[in-house]
């Protein structure tokens, strides 16, 4: 099949970006949409142009690299499925295709579909832990974990970092990510000691890195490929609430 | 030269205890004194980068991903083995060890293989206490399943993403440190040499993939977690950016390349479907558990499969091996499927295909427990190939998928380089010549968490080491290298792109040293390898600028070490005049088509030596004795 593909194209941070139109014209239907833009990048590449950069590597919709808009959703039209995961069976022939990186305040773009996502890194090292040094855990079944709360825990914890949630929000607010790591822990015996510090950090921290707030349009659980639901977003926010106005909020502000 | 592995005296289980109390320790105050670079945060890379920050040393962690959580650890599936015993079934240290050792088809070191199920237990404490959300019982204990090569269960899994639990677990505890000040986190950063002084490895030459700056780190250990070379054969069911540079220049520096043609060949893969493909995806191995192998019994049987009645179908895995069933290990069962297929009765459009076929199991557990158990897998399979495996059965084919080899490391996981670390799936491992499921990560973990945090101290206590900094003219010199090198492949201004040679010399590959292997073959891909990577650098072709975040430099530069590696593997699978594990050497089998071992000649690690581009390597050997768990015949029948 043939397709006609609108690209943004961005030389650095600094220049301004714009949309370049391609056609791809023997497009099978098995290719994965990555697949796609490889073919279009060979093609690129020996007419002596360059390709065009975008972020990937396990393409199996877990290492959460892939951060493509297609037709102005985060990672496409199928539900539930990272671009990596998207397949040009979805799509006919003469569809025009608009491509652009994940837009977000807080994810500077480098150069034409890749961003910076290093903030949920820096969320992360905030206070998404347990803080146990190796050799200290005790014996495994030593700590029972309800079979409910371990899925809990686990339905949190597929997030895979990608930031859709971040750029399909109209705010720029990463809660869902954020919602999901909080919640992991919290659903778990081995995170209760530190719930209260860890609510607060990890949002300190993703205030500082320019995420907006949240106005419940719940457009991240939409985009979200894992499905992680906004009731994380909620449990967050109880527990954020209750964190403020404990001890631990306290050692927060002491330690400014 | 014979090479000493360094295992302590003693009796298997009591070595590690004892070298532990022989291991010259360093106080807490002199640890920080002390720089790692830790090179890689795959589970290897970041357990040990995090336990190494844990004990006070100064790390320095290097990654060309943009988030160290995007290792390809991350991609694992299926889940980790630990000796636990929670089922009662038997478990044992002494029986994963035994099945370990025998399932890589006694090519691995004794010693390590008994200290990697000694410790396996602690991984999973470990890993409970950090968070990770294995599955549970209803009663909140620990729930097991049976993997491949085991008739037991001992697999912890946390559903088909352990190895994302796995490794957020490790990452969070290495974020910690990087938050404490005790980590130095570099991403978008790739190695692309190692520095050797005076014979001792001392630092690396990075470049910084959204810039292009050239920089050296010195350190007073390296540490390479950089993971395996699958994908030499192009397709594998690696993430697209696994390559073999680090591992490669670290030999090409002197380090010796163990058994590199051990290579796994991966049965439960998504079939090709076309010249497009960029990858192979796994379908976990976990599936084996309640799917059942199948083909028609007779040659090009077009019917769709659920028109093929019972009598029909052969079930050739449990007809082959009756003990284990569809659960033999990977190189056997892959084998087996090689072999219907080259009888003709493969299915789907290629012919490379045989059936997973889950009806039998829904029929006896129910479509639910199914879900619960295989969902996400099923959801990825219809995705890709547009079939829903509820309704009709899976299609696969072997892939390759995991690589036995790499570089030689003693029983203090340290390489004939004094200061240079591998752990992982980067060393030659304990793994021999197969590796049994969900046990690299358990490796991986055990390598990073348990084992290397106390040998690398050891290594600082009875070392002296000379103060150096990156202004050493060895370092100056490497750079130079490095430059010259990316000058070169930019300079070239050919016809052909690196993913094009990438492609041929992974259909070389896999057509002369995959599945099986034999002399002529592996000749003729020895005249074939060198003349594709003198085209490469004669004709290659890299647009864009060399101070710039630039695919097509970072590939070629990739594919020109997967060239050279290649003729090393190749060497390997020939002078290995035997088949064992993953290595089929179709002069070696049995009358029925089983994999024939000459323990005479080779039960031996052969670790090679770098001798110029184009050169024969030097064949060096470590002799494997076998003390505890007999040599004998490995049968799954
Ligand atoms: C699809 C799939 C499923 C699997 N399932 C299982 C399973 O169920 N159970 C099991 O036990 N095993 C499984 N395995 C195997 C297992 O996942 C790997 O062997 C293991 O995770 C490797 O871990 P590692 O830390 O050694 O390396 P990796 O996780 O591969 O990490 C390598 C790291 O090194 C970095 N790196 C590499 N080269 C450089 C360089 N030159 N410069 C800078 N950084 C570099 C990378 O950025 C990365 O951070 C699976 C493998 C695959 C492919
Ligand atoms: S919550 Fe969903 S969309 Fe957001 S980072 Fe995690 S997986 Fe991606
Ligand atoms: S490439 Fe890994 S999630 Fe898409």
């Amino acid at each position: 099949m043939k397709v006609k593909l609108h690209i943004w194209r961005q030389k650095n941070n600094k220049e301004k970006g714009k949309f370049e139109t391609y056609e791809l014209n023997n497009v099978l239907e098995d290719m994965s949409f990555l697949e796609m833009l490889d073919v279009l990048n060979e093609k690129l590449i020996l007419e002596g142009k360059e390709p065009v950069a975008f972020d990937h590597d396990c393409r199996e919709g877990i290492c959460g690299a892939c951060s493509l808009t297609i037709n102005g959703i985060p990672h496409g039209p199928e539900k539930a499925t990272t671009t990596c995961q998207l397949h040009m069976r979805k799509f006919k022939d003469g569809d025009e295709i608009w491509i652009e990186p994940f837009r977000a305040k807080a994810f500077p773009i480098i150069k034409d579909l890749v961003v910076d996502r290093s903030a949920f890194d820096r969320i992360i090292q905030a206070g998404g832990f347990i803080s146990v040094n190796t050799g200290q855990a005790p014996e495994a079944n030593s700590i029972l974990v309800p079979k409910q709360n371990a899925d809990n825990a686990m339905d949190a914890a597929q997030c895979i970092g990608c930031g859709a949630c971040v750029a399909a929000c109209p705010n720029g607010a990463a809660m869902l990510f954020v919602g999901a790591k909080v919640s992991h822990f919290a659903y778990l015996p081995q995170g209760q000691p530190e719930r209260k510090l860890r609510v607060l950090k990890m949002v300190e921290q993703m205030q500082k890195e320019g995420f907006g707030n949240c106005s419940n349009l719940y457009e991240c659980e939409a985009a979200c490929p894992k499905e992680i639901s906004v009731r994380f977003i909620a449990l967050m926010n109880r527990d954020y609430l209750k964190a403020s106005c404990s001890e631990e909020k306290l050692e927060v502000i002491n330690n400014e | 030269m014979i090479l000493d592995g360094k295992v302590p005296s003693g009796h298997i289980t009591e070595k590690w205890d004892k070298h532990r109390f022989e291991m010259k320790l360093v106080s807490p105050a002199n640890k920080r004194k002390y720089k790692i670079l830790v090179i890689g945060t795959g589970l290897a890379g970041a357990s040990a980068a995090a336990s190494l920050a844990e004990l006070g040393y100064q790390v320095e962690v290097f990654t060309y991903h943009d988030s160290p959580r995007r290792a390809h650890s991350i991609a694992a599936q299926g889940g980790i083995n630990a000796a636990k015993n929670y089922p009662n079934d038997g478990d044992s240290i002494w029986r994963l060890f035994y099945d370990t050792v025998k399932g890589g088809d006694f090519r691995a070191r004794e010693s390590n293989v008994y200290r990697l199920a000694q410790v396996s237990n602690n991984i999973i404490d470990q890993c409970v206490a950090q968070g990770v959300p294995f599955a549970r019982e209803y009663s909140g204990y620990l729930a097991n399943r049976s993997f491949g090569g085991a008739q037991l269960s001992r697999t912890f899994y946390a559903r088909g993403q352990t190895g994302q639990q796995l490794l957020l677990g490790a990452y969070s505890a290495m974020m910690r440190q990087v938050g404490l000040k005790n980590i130095i986190l570099h991403t978008r950063t790739e190695m692309l040499d190692l520095v050797v002084i005076n014979g001792i490895a001392r630092g690396i030459v990075t470049r910084n993939l959204l810039t292009g700056k050239i920089e050296s780190f010195v350190g007073d250990a390296v540490v390479l977690a950089t993971g395996g070379y699958s994908n030499v054969f192009f397709l594998s069911t690696n993430a697209q950016a696994c390559n073999v540079t680090a591992t490669y220049r670290a030999y090409k520096r002197g380090a010796f390349f163990a058994n590199p043609a051990f290579t796994q060949i991966h049965p439960t893969c998504i079939p090709q479907s076309g010249e497009h493909q960029s990858k192979l995806t796994l379908m976990s191995e976990s599936l084996r558990n309640d799917g059942r192998v199948w083909v028609p019994k007779n040659p090009g049987d077009k019917r769709k499969p659920t028109d093929i009645p019972e009598e029909e179908r052969d079930y050739f895995l449990e007809r082959m091996y009756p003990s284990y069933g569809n659960l033999a290990p990977r190189d056997i069962a892959s084998r087996a499927a090689k072999r219907v297929c080259d009888e003709g009765r493969g299915v789907g459009p290629t012919g490379n295909g045989v059936y997973l076929d889950f009806s039998d199991a829904i029929k006896r557990l129910g479509k639910k427990v199914i879900e619960e158990r295989y969902g996400n897998l099923f959801e990825m399979y219809e995705r890709i190939t547009g079939d829903n495996p509820y309704e009709t059965p899976m299609m696969i084919y072997p892939a390759p998928h995991y690589t036995m080899g790499g570089l030689w490391v003693d029983y203090n996981l340290m390489s004939n380089l004094p200061g240079l670390h591998v752990i992982g799936e980067a060393n030659f491992s304990d793994h021999g010549a197969n590796r049994l499921g969900a046990s690299a990560l358990m490796q991986g973990l055990a390598d990073g968490y348990f084992i290397l945090p106390y040998t690398i101290g050891h290594y600082f206590a009875t070392t002296k080491l000379e103060k150096v900094t990156t202004d050493h003219p060895e370092f100056k010199k490497c750079e130079e290298e490095v430059k010259e090198r990316i000058n070169k492949i930019m300079s070239i201004k050919g016809k052909k792109t690196p993913t094009q040679f990438h492609r041929e010399l992974g259909k070389i590959m896999w057509n002369y040293c995959g599945m099986s292997r034999n002399e002529e073959g592996l000749k003729k891909a020895l005249d074939l390898v060198p003349q594709l990577r003198e085209e490469f650098w004669n004709n290659l072709t890299v647009v864009g600028e060399e101070g710039d975040l630039n695919i097509v430099l970072e590939k070629a530069l990739r594919v020109a070490d997967f060239l050279e590696f290649a003729e090393l593997m190749l060497w390997d699978a020939l002078e290995r005049n035997e088949s064992c594990g993953g290595h089929f050497r179709e002069e070696h089998q049995y009358p029925d088509g089983e994999a024939k071992r000459d323990d005479e000649n080779f039960c031996h690690v052969a670790a090679w030596e770098y001798t110029g581009v184009g050169n024969k390597p030097i064949r060096h050997i470590e002799p494997l004795t076998f003390e505890y768990v007999p040599l004998t015949i490995r049968s799954y029948k």
